[in-house]
């Protein structure tokens, strides 16, 4: 809470969620995925803090789901949203790429978080393209308290023309924070209210034509819509050059143009809505300057619309990096290129940092290296979360996209002939399972692929922040609904070979997994739950009770299999020492290591005590 | 006032929490603040880095050769991180007194404090983050205890009262542990 009344420090997607409930959304829904993941959360906050008993808040099993669900919700009359990461609205696709024909009633928000970088994605893909491929506008906010903002713009734009809205926020607006102003949230008085219209709702390819015609109208007013045209910052200045500026690239030009100032003056144009761009704005802009710069991510999507490569520079032409994040640092250095400026800014040299590694006590670890020893020399298929980093222990061999480590491992099988096929074991967690894998594992009952499948189930969507999975029983509030049992969904699917082990009690989960290898070369998929919950979700206390003091005996020759095979975070290998040692720091006691080392030197504290106590009684 | 500061160290290590311990005391000072965090992946352990922007900004990043103090939670961050100061810029780094000699820039002050030691002589490891806070903040530059540990108050006032403590503690602990480098 701030001293000056509402003024608090959110975090961008929490601004957008404020703006989301002050705009009356009656309806959220989500998967998480960095850098998308605070938004539902946020929504559901203020649900319970100003007791919105009306707004609908949920995450939803995969990105396809939750668009389908709060686009119906839409089409009810209400505002509704969705929110995900850009690689999700791949998986939403499909409705997204047909709602804009239908379009929607309520105002319809379309929020996918675009992870220039890339920080903590699969590719740098630019969702804006995505909306010119299903012809829908989208807003590019530059900051928290723009995306605030654009909420109540996206939503009024929406309903004003009946069409879904992006809104399309990056990394840096999604994880900066920022003082917001907040204003009061209105009870929603709106209530669902679907009225038939067989001919749109359900529209046949004869009608979706006529659609198709009415969405190109639509657009044509949109890119001349005043709330979303571009703006020009610098109304003082008529320079004969021009930038314009977009998203959080905006935010670094404006700081850099307000510095130079003092050198040369620039006009600077903001875009608010990359796509459509207004027809206006790319006449004028084209009349008054002989030469443009666009600053966007992270392809040339404004560049694109205005045409005229001989004038304008941006990505398409080479004058700014296609590829990774537009540092301020890259602005400073492209807008002082263009100015005829002298530069003096730097550049950070990149040094090797440390790796993301699995924390100390995950059990994944475990699982991974029992599959080594249950599977040596076989392939490892997996797939999108925490476990992609088993790849440090040599555990995955390839990650695709959400659920492809099943239909991957599947793949392989067929690829192979029976002679010459190598033990093929696919890892994936448990809400990625529920996400994208159900449907590669019934085609690889169908078709009987040689392959083990792990699912790593740690009862929760550890990666983007602990969210609850299909199987925790728990909603985004924290509040019980229906929980589905994976056991029975693995069944469900026509697998006959199911078992369910503890990855952190090495001397039973081992065994079972050489079981399961050698039944999958043989008979086809086995599925083997490999069940420990994310030392992440679990209680001070129950960590503590969970807590076993570990001590590295004298004999480690400091060897390195442990370090290099193990790696968990806790085991330091001391090149002076010659040895192993623990950082109680970072050690959670959870005594998986102790299987690990071939010399037997990892130990229980405990069992360090009764070894001392009997060699002084031999003295004795 | 405008003031630039990087704070950085491993996942899990708390940067983002002191990030806004700071970030709202700037702001109950009356400041404009914007920052900019890590999250996902690189928190499993890797290196998080927070840029921190009190003043007249609009970008919520920080460019090399601008910070006005880097507060390193692991020794490493330092080489890592030193290139976003500002010539006379300061460094509060978690190492050992003398570990960091002679690194880093030339025309940045360096100062140390052996937070990890101070953890282990506490019991207390998951407060090196405040240790390396309350020693940042005896360099006067960025804003005074008390508004800080208002925000400790505040922000743990669902916790114990002993946690309350703890966390106030180790804040002082750091203020008065700081070594030239």
């Amino acid at each position: 809470m701030s001293k000056i009344k509402n003024l608090s420090l959110m975090l961008g997607n929490e601004a957008l969620a404020r703006g989301l409930v002050e705009s009356g959304c009656a309806m959220a829904t989500a998967y998480p995925g960095t850098p998308s993941s605070e938004i539902l959360p946020a929504v559901g906050f203020w649900k319970t803090a100003e007791n919105l008993d009306g707004l609908h808040v949920q995450w939803a099993v995969n990105e396809k789901v939750a668009f389908e669900i709060a686009y119906t919700g839409s089409i009810a009359g209400l505002r509704s949203a969705v929110a995900m990461k850009q690689v999700g609205l791949n998986v939403a696709a499909d409705p997204f790429m047909s709602a804009a024909y239908l379009g929607v009633k309520g105002g319809f928000l379309v929020i996918s978080a675009d992870d220039p970088g890339p920080h903590s994605s699969q590719t740098e893909q630019d969702s804006r393209l995505f909306a010119m491929a299903a012809k829908i506008p989208v807003l590019d906010p530059d900051s928290p308290k723009q995306a605030r903002q654009m909420a109540e713009t996206g939503f009024t734009l929406s309903e004003a023309f009946e069409i879904p809205v992006m809104i399309r926020p990056t990394t840096r607006v999604c994880h900066a924070r920022q003082d917001i102003e907040t204003r009061t949230i209105p009870k929603s008085q709106s209530r669902a209210s679907f009225e038939k219209n067989p001919g749109r709702w359900a529209a046949t390819p004869k009608f979706r034509y006529q659609l198709h015609n009415e969405l190109e109208e639509k657009l044509k007013e949109i890119a001349a819509y005043p709330p979303t045209a571009p703006v020009c910052l610098t109304p003082d200045v008529l320079s004969d050059k021009a930038l314009v500026v977009s998203g959080v690239a905006a935010a670094h030009a404006r700081d850099i143009v307000r510095e130079l100032a003092s050198k040369e003056k620039v006009t600077l144009y903001q875009v608010v809505q990359p796509f459509p761009l207004h027809n206006d704005f790319i006449e004028s802009i084209l009349a008054d300057h002989s030469e443009i710069l666009v600053l966007e991510e992270t392809a040339g999507v404004i560049e694109m619309q205005l045409g005229r490569r001989d004038r304008v520079r941006g990505k398409n032409s080479g004058h700014v990096p296609k590829t990774g994040e537009l540092l301020p640092e890259t602005i400073e250095q492209v807008i002082t290129d263009f100015l005829s400026l002298e530069t003096v800014c730097r550049q950070l040299e990149p040094k090797p940092g440390k790796r993301p590694t699995l924390c100390a006590g995950c059990p994944h670890r475990a699982s991974f290296f029992a599959i080594k020893r249950a599977a040596p020399k076989g392939i490892y298929t997996s797939d999108i979360g925490c476990y992609t980093l088993g790849m440090n222990l040599g555990g995955v061999d390839t990650v695709l996209c959400m659920g492809a480590a099943v239909s991957q491992a599947a793949g392989f099988s067929h690829a192979y002939d029976d002679a010459n096929r190598p033990p093929i074991v696919a890892t994936i967690g448990d809400s990625t399972f529920f996400h994208g894998g159900i449907p590669a594992l019934i085609d690889a009952v169908v078709h009987k692929a040689r392959m083990l499948l792990v699912i790593l189930d740690n009862r929760t969507t550890a990666m983007t922040g602990n969210q609850p999975t299909p199987a925790t029983g728990k909603d985004v509030l924290g509040g019980d609904v229906a929980a589905v049992d994976l056991e029975k969904l693995v069944l469900g699917c026509g697998v006959d070979y199911l078992k369910t082990a503890d990855p952190m009690d090495g001397k039973t989960f081992l065994p079972l997994l050489k079981e399961a290898v050698a039944h999958a070369r043989l008979n086809g998929p086995a599925v083997v739950i490999s069940r420990s919950p994310c030392l992440l979700s679990l209680s001070k206390k129950e960590m503590e009770n969970n807590y076993r003091s570990i001590e590295i005996a004298d004999t480690c020759d400091g060897c390195g299999y442990c370090t290099s095979h193990f790696e968990c975070p806790a085991l330091v290998m001391d090149l002076e020492a010659g040895r192993v040692s623990v950082d109680k720091i970072l050690c959670t006691g959870c005594g998986a290591c102790i299987q690990v080392c071939p010399k037997k030197s990892i130990i229980l504290e405990a069992d360090a005590r009764s070894v001392s106590i009997d060699g002084e009684v031999e003295k004795i | 006032m405008n003031r630039q500061i990087v704070i950085s160290g491993v996942g899990g290590q708390g940067v983002l929490f002191i990030t806004r311990l700071l970030a709202q005391a700037f702001m109950d000072g009356g400041s404009p603040v914007l920052t900019s965090e890590t999250h996902g992946m690189a928190q499993r352990g890797g290196i998080v880095i927070s840029h921190l922007k009190g003043g007249d900004f609009q970008s919520p990043l920080i460019r090399p050769g601008h910070a006005d103090l880097l507060i390193a939670l692991k020794t490493e961050t330092l080489d890592q991180h030193c290139g976003f100061l500002k010539q006379n810029g300061e460094a509060v780094v978690n190492a050992a007194n003398g570990a960091v000699a002679g690194r880093g820039l030339e025309g940045i002050t360096i100062k140390t404090v052996d937070a990890d030691r101070l953890a282990e002589t506490d019991n207390s490891p998951g407060s090196v983050n405040l240790y390396m806070l309350g020693a940042a903040l005896s360099l006067g530059s960025i804003c005074s205890v008390d508004s800080v540990k208002e925000q400790v108050r505040l922000r743990l006032a669902k916790k114990e009262e002993i946690v309350v403590q703890s966390a106030l503690s180790a804040l002082d602990r750091g203020f008065s542990a700081v070594n030239e480098s």
